[in-house]
């Protein structure tokens, strides 16, 4: 059976014998290359539900995001998976107040990425075939492999399989051992401040404040967040190259210890902005000095919620 | 109304031409999108897109705009202050329209915006007709015609070998006069501009039923429709802040120990901090307010106060959200559902 097939199947039985009071998933979506989140609630509407290769949201926001009074069914990729098992450490889910049905992951599709190849031309029509991705546009035709045109996010993906459950849909994905997620951060340190401050500055320049970035993540669940306080007001609601740095610096910083590198924030961006350089830089020290990856566990203790003696701390001056 | 023909080659030159003595802001390729940003140099300009990541309105309705200066309490510097004559070069139709929606908001019998007003009066504006609209536009459902000249000083079709200048206004003949390499456009140069406009009207396949939206919405403010539309909605300002019709605004004073300044930056009615009172209430508590109030500002109360719908389907919102809601899809299930 196909997976879509099963996340029905799993939907329906969920809602009939009313385990939960809807099903979070992704429906067709309005434009070529496009799927868009689906609520649903009643057993009708279950054939609404699909599955394939741009499936790019990260549903465990919704978790977070609508105040959902019962049990909530939601399909979850590796890194939603990931996310969900976040919230339930951060206490803002209970674990048996959520169904999962888990989706091994091959990746997703970059839009983006496709699009740039026709430069300005629409894409008029994407259809998903055995791993490819046909695309008709008005004066072109083209077939690619969607690996090689995956999200960098996917690209460096470690956790395809979720790891939280109730039902699994689908075979497990072998995780690649030869990942090395953290090779162009690495490459970004070499450079000198001067250079890493002036490549900062430059992506930041096209920010437009919408704050995508923000309320996409799943973890940016605040009730009030700093940006909305005005008592006090810790900086201008402006577009001055300040203000707009000390929001994604201090965004950045929120996420130490609990980012997923789901890439939903850079998927958001409207001004491809590059976000992720700066999330997977704090994932990165993160890793290396407390030896913690996010979501993958539901027991170990997060960095910022646990202290031993050891810490490293050479950076406290 | 006077038409000029200029080839591609020297319409580099005659933005060149201008730069010495306007500022030009034109259409420029930025990473993966357009944008429409100052240039030195005609090379920079890039003619060929469809349309602009953002829209515009930001040179008459700038995102964050300082109105005054002040020191211990008293006034030292108030604007507007002054931008300098601006060109902008290469804007589409759509966004035409959606500076005079700006004009109605921003200058009407009770309200004269001296913001807005110096800058909109400062502004040249040389407008571009469409040739290859994109599935996203349905600028003819709000009666746009993708060749449409106007609102603009000059207006530019792009017929292939040669684009023709359409002269409009008194400005836009002292902007042609800058320049010595126009020619008179011969008939075949007219007939041409007139097929590339049929041409590009044809295109726009989207139809979306605007006649009769205001009157359904009317009843609509209570409406469990409102319930499910906003869920999946992330509530960002994406929409919003790309809209060519959006024009909320908050003023806010910023001071640093003395020393201030008070400024007008956009808002969005998709935050919730928008309508939050100091008492800590919010009239628009959650995404179904907001949801709400977006969608009856632009297509029945905007309507109500200045007689038009305060969209110009140009699709931004539709390309641009990142959990694909599709104004197209929201108002066709308004008037079906």
């Amino acid at each position: 059976m196909e997976i879509v097939e099963r996340i029905r199947e799993e939907a329906r039985k969920a809602l009939e014998e009313k385990k939960v009071e809807l099903i979070i998933g992704f429906e067709e979506g309005s434009l070529p290359l496009r799927t868009t989140p689906a609520f649903i609630k009643s057993i009708d509407a279950v054939e609404r539900l699909i599955w394939n290769a741009t499936c790019e949201n990260n549903l465990a926001n919704y978790l977070l995001r609508l105040k959902i009074k019962g049990k909530v069914g939601i399909v979850a990729k590796g890194c939603d998976a990931r996310s969900i098992i976040n919230a339930i450490k951060e206490r803002q889910i209970e674990r048996d107040m959520v169904f999962i049905i888990g989706v091994p992951c091959t990746g997703m599709v970059d839009r983006k990425g496709i699009k740039e190849r026709f430069d300005e031309a629409e894409i008029l029509e994407a259809i998903e075939v055995n791993g490819q991705i046909k695309v008709k546009g008005e004066r072109f035709e083209g077939s690619f492999n969607i690996s090689d045109f995956l999200y960098d996010s996917c690209k460096t993906c470690t956790q395809k399989t979720p790891s939280l459950y109730d039902v699994i849909v689908g075979d497990e994905v072998k995780e690649r051992e030869d990942v090395d997620e953290f090779r162009e951060i690495r490459e970004f340190e070499k450079k000198s401040p001067d250079e890493r401050w002036a490549y900062f500055t430059r992506e930041i320049e096209s920010c437009i404040r919408c704050y995508a970035c923000r309320n996409v993540c799943p973890l940016c669940y605040c009730k009030e967040c700093f940006i909305d306080q005005s008592r006090p007001q810790w900086f201008g609601r402006s577009i001055d190259e300040s203000d707009r740095m000390i929001f994604h610096i201090i965004r950045v910083f929120h996420t130490a210890g609990r980012c997923v590198d789901c890439g939903a924030c850079e998927r958001a961006c409207p001004m491809g902005i590059d976000l992720r350089k700066l999330t997977k830089k704090v994932e990165k020290d993160v890793v290396e000095l407390y030896n913690y990856k996010a979501g993958i566990d539901l027991e170990t203790v997060p960095p910022l919620a646990t202290y031993k003696e050891d810490d490293p701390q050479e950076f406290i001056k | 109304m006077e038409e000029k023909v200029i080839s591609r080659e020297k319409v580099v030159t005659f933005i060149d031409t201008l730069i010495g003595k306007y500022y030009v802001f034109a259409p420029v390729k930025k990473k993966d999108f357009i944008s429409f940003d100052e240039v030195k140099s005609g090379n920079e300009v890039y003619l060929g897109y469809r349309n602009s990541k953002d829209s515009p309105k930001r040179f008459l309705f700038p995102q964050s705009e300082v109105m005054l200066r002040y020191e211990k309490g008293r006034l030292i510097e108030e604007g507007p202050f002054d931008y300098g004559k601006r060109v902008i070069f290469g804007i589409r139709p759509c966004d035409i329209k959606g500076f005079s929606l700006l004009n109605k908001v921003f200058d009407n019998h009770d309200f004269r915006d001296p913001y807005f007003i110096t800058k909109r009066d400062s502004i040249i504006l040389i407008g571009m007709g469409c040739r290859e609209p994109q599935t996203t536009c349905f600028c003819t459902s709000l009666g746009i015609d993708p060749g449409s000249s106007d609102g603009a000083d000059l207006f530019i079709t792009d017929i292939g070998n040669k684009y023709v200048f359409q002269i409009l206004t008194s400005k836009g003949e002292g902007i042609i006069s800058e320049y010595d390499g126009f020619n008179d456009a011969e008939k075949a140069d007219l007939d041409m501009k007139e097929k590339v406009s049929e041409d590009a009207k044809e295109r726009i396949r989207t139809k979306v039923e605007i006649s009769g939206l205001k009157e359904k919405l009317d009843g609509m403010f209570e409406d469990p429709f409102w319930s499910d539309l906003h869920e999946k909605c992330i509530g960002c300002a994406i929409c919003t802040y790309l809209c060519p019709t959006c024009h909320c605004f908050d003023i806010e004073d910023e001071t640093v120990n003395d020393k201030g300044v008070r400024r007008r930056n956009w808002d969005s009615c998709m935050f919730p901090l928008f309508t939050l009172h100091t008492s800590g209430h919010n009239p628009r508590e959650s995404g179904k307010e907001r949801m709400r109030q977006r969608i009856m500002h632009k297509f029945n109360y905007f309507v109500s106060y200045w007689g038009d719908t305060a969209c110009v389907g140009c699709g931004r919102c539709i390309i641009n959200c990142p959990v694909n809601m599709d104004l197209r899809k929201v108002i066709n299930n308004i008037n079906h559902g």
